[in-house]
């Protein structure tokens, strides 16, 4: 019995951690398909009704839309200017490099709280109302952070020798970029942008000082929550869960692919 | 871009005033060199002699200070990495990750506007027998395959110069045997220079027609394997080549074409013509397989160190190797062929050195 414990131990920890991780993800998936009068917090019922109607809950579908539009604009843009940002600082020397590597790094140290607040202030100050566009903004300065992050670990990361080795055999400064420094990179800037789509669609106190009427998922599922939150909700919970779990696979599909 | 690789005369590779400084350290120091063509070159020394600088130099990865390098008749110091008919098998080898085997020889022809590559791709990769492997991933060969693979990319562009930086450095011994050896035969077969950098002398040897030995970004001494290693010019190139016993001495005199020298009071004879000292103060050396050691009395004729003493003896299997401590407290490095020539010596015992005057070369003295 000993023995086998300490063969075990490893894999009976990791079964509680992954179970401690899994259950609220369990749950949501599980009452999405709950039957549900007014609060769905007791287990009624299984019915497919709020997987075949996801918009039946009222405004559901409209904060959704909104939330994936802009998650997809605050992603795109965040991510391109944060690629470059990233290769400026991974492959240039300039003056101010280090100051900009500290500065990246402020809107992840700062409280979204405050970010929040301080933003509406700036938007009003600057005559601008709360709304879709300024939601975005704000979006694209704390998905910046991240995506430079992430975009300069994996250039660190690559050996120079194989720009050289380009080079070498007769392709020129554009053709190095396309055939080998930009398909090497590009788990990465996949990585941000993925992670910056998750922080956008994610957030809720940023969104809630800056969007003004303007409802997103969050807002929906917050407001909501005073009332009993639908069923449809887990029905869009569990839909992303699902969505980023494919995601996660596919990619690992297509490394082991690469290396193969 | 391929007619304008591909207008290179093929010609000497011609080093001129080559020099290369980062801020205040110079690395490659007013390098004057002729790399003739076709030729198996090696440039060897220790690290930080300089020889990585000028390879990345000619490669057109490392812009020079000042100097200027061509082929031929053409000047191709401004000319940028990509227009030099220049290629580069890399230390670790770079092969691009993400690309197949094929498509990473294949890249420098398709870079060029090649259009029907697969002929060619497969003759080179025919050349280091790993056609089969065509559809894998660098990460799933073995560094020997690798390295391989490597030269593959480099030489299916028939380039002018070939460059190889310590080509060898990541196999293990035996791996590294076998591919001197087919280094050596890949490089008759295409007829291309190669120019070879690397720290170990034994490779360079075993390799090279013709060796520069650099230090501190000049060369030391250039020749054959053999003329570096029986008629070093320097004491660098006498240690750095094999080991060698230095004996301080001065000269006596000249006649005949032989000098005699005499060093801790004994007189020593060798041929003027390899005397490569400026000084009348000399410094006479002797490799260790030279001396043939012997029981005190049965000494042969030729130059005599008597009254030594053996303080250790090492047997390395073809050889044996004793240190043998002079009156004057020096220690002698002697090599003797395990052929039951020697005589059964041990430990303790008095000896007499002896070697043929032919086989002394001297240096500047002290």
């Amino acid at each position: 019995m000993r023995k086998w414990l300490s063969k075990n131990m490893i894999r009976i920890y990791a079964g509680f951690a992954l179970l401690y991780i899994f259950i609220p993800v369990a749950y949501t998936i599980v009452f999405s398909f709950n039957i549900t009068k007014k609060r769905n917090i007791n287990w009624q019922g299984f019915t497919f009704d709020n997987w075949l109607n996801p918009c039946d809950a009222d405004g559901i579908c409209a904060a959704l839309g909104n939330s994936l539009r802009i998650g997809f604009i605050s992603t795109s843009i965040s991510t391109i200017l944060g690629t470059m940002i990233a290769f400026a600082i991974g492959r240039h020397a300039f003056k101010g490099r280090s100051s900009v590597n500290l500065l990246i790094f402020l809107p992840m140290a700062t409280p979204e709280i405050v970010l929040g607040a301080s933003l509406l202030a700036m938007f009003l100050n600057f005559g601008i109302n709360p709304g879709f566009w300024p939601t975005v903004i704000a979006h694209v300065m704390f998905c910046i952070s991240f995506v430079v992050v992430t975009v300069k670990a994996r250039i660190a990361g690559l050996d120079p020798k194989l720009e050289e080795a380009a080079r070498d055999l007769y392709a020129n400064e554009f053709e190095t970029f396309r055939r080998i420094t930009f398909p090497l990179v590009l788990p990465g800037i996949a990585a941000a942008a993925l992670l910056s789509f998750a922080l956008s669609f994610d957030d809720f106190i940023i969104t809630n000082f800056n969007s003004g009427t303007v409802s997103t998922f969050p807002k929906f599922v917050w407001v909501s929550a005073t009332r009993g939150v639908p069923p449809q909700a887990n029905v869009v919970g569990s839909v992303m869960f699902l969505g980023a779990l494919l995601i996660v696979i596919a990619g690992q599909l297509v490394n082991r692919k690469r290396v193969r | 871009m391929a007619d304008e690789v591909s207008k290179f005369v093929q010609g000497d590779l011609k080093l001129v005033n080559l020099t290369k400084q980062f801020g205040d350290f110079t690395a490659v120091d007013d390098l004057t060199l002729t790399i003739p063509r076709g030729s198996f070159f090696a440039l060897l020394g220790p690290s930080g002699c300089g020889k990585t600088t000028t390879l990345r130099m000619i490669a057109g990865l490392e812009e020079p200070t000042s100097g200027s390098i061509s082929i031929g008749d053409k000047n191709i110091t401004d000319l940028k990495s990509y227009s030099r008919p220049v290629n580069t098998v890399f230390q670790n080898y770079a092969l691009f990750p993400h690309l197949s085997i094929f498509e990473n020889v294949a890249f420098g022809l398709r870079r060029r506007g090649i259009k029907d590559v697969n002929e060619t791709v497969m003759k080179a990769l025919e050349l280091v027998e790993l056609g089969h492997l065509k559809d894998r991933k660098p990460a799933q060969l073995s560094g020997g395959q690798q390295q391989r693979i490597a030269v593959a990319r480099a030489i299916v562009n028939r380039p002018a110069v070939l460059l190889l930086d310590e080509p060898l450095g990541a196999l293990d011994l035996k791996l590294r045997r076998q591919m001197q050896i087919e280094l050596k035969w890949i490089q008759t077969e295409v007829g291309i220079t190669f120019i070879h950098v690397t720290h170990d002398q034994e490779e360079a040897m075993t390799m090279a027609d013709t060796i520069a030995v650099m230090n501190n970004g000049k060369i030391e001494q250039l020749g054959s394997p053999s003329e570096l290693y029986e008629n070093p010019k320097t004491i660098f190139v006498a240690n750095f080549l094999g080991q060698s016993n230095f004996l301080q001495g001065t000269v006596e005199s000249e006649a005949n074409g032989e000098t005699t020298i005499v060093a801790h009071g004994i007189k020593f004879t060798m041929p003027t013509a390899r005397n490569n000292a400026s000084t009348s103060s000399v410094k006479i050396g002797v490799r260790p397989e030279k001396f043939r050691i012997h029981d005190v009395g049965s000494e042969l004729p030729g130059n005599l160190l008597a009254g030594g003493v053996v303080t250790d003896i090492s047997f390395v299997g073809v050889s044996t190797q004793y240190m043998v401590e002079m009156p004057w407290k020096q220690e002698i490095m002697v090599f003797e062929q395990n052929d039951g020539g020697a005589p059964n010596i041990k430990k303790g015992d008095p000896v007499s050195l002896t070697w043929e005057p032919r086989f002394t070369f001297a240096l500047d003295g002290e």
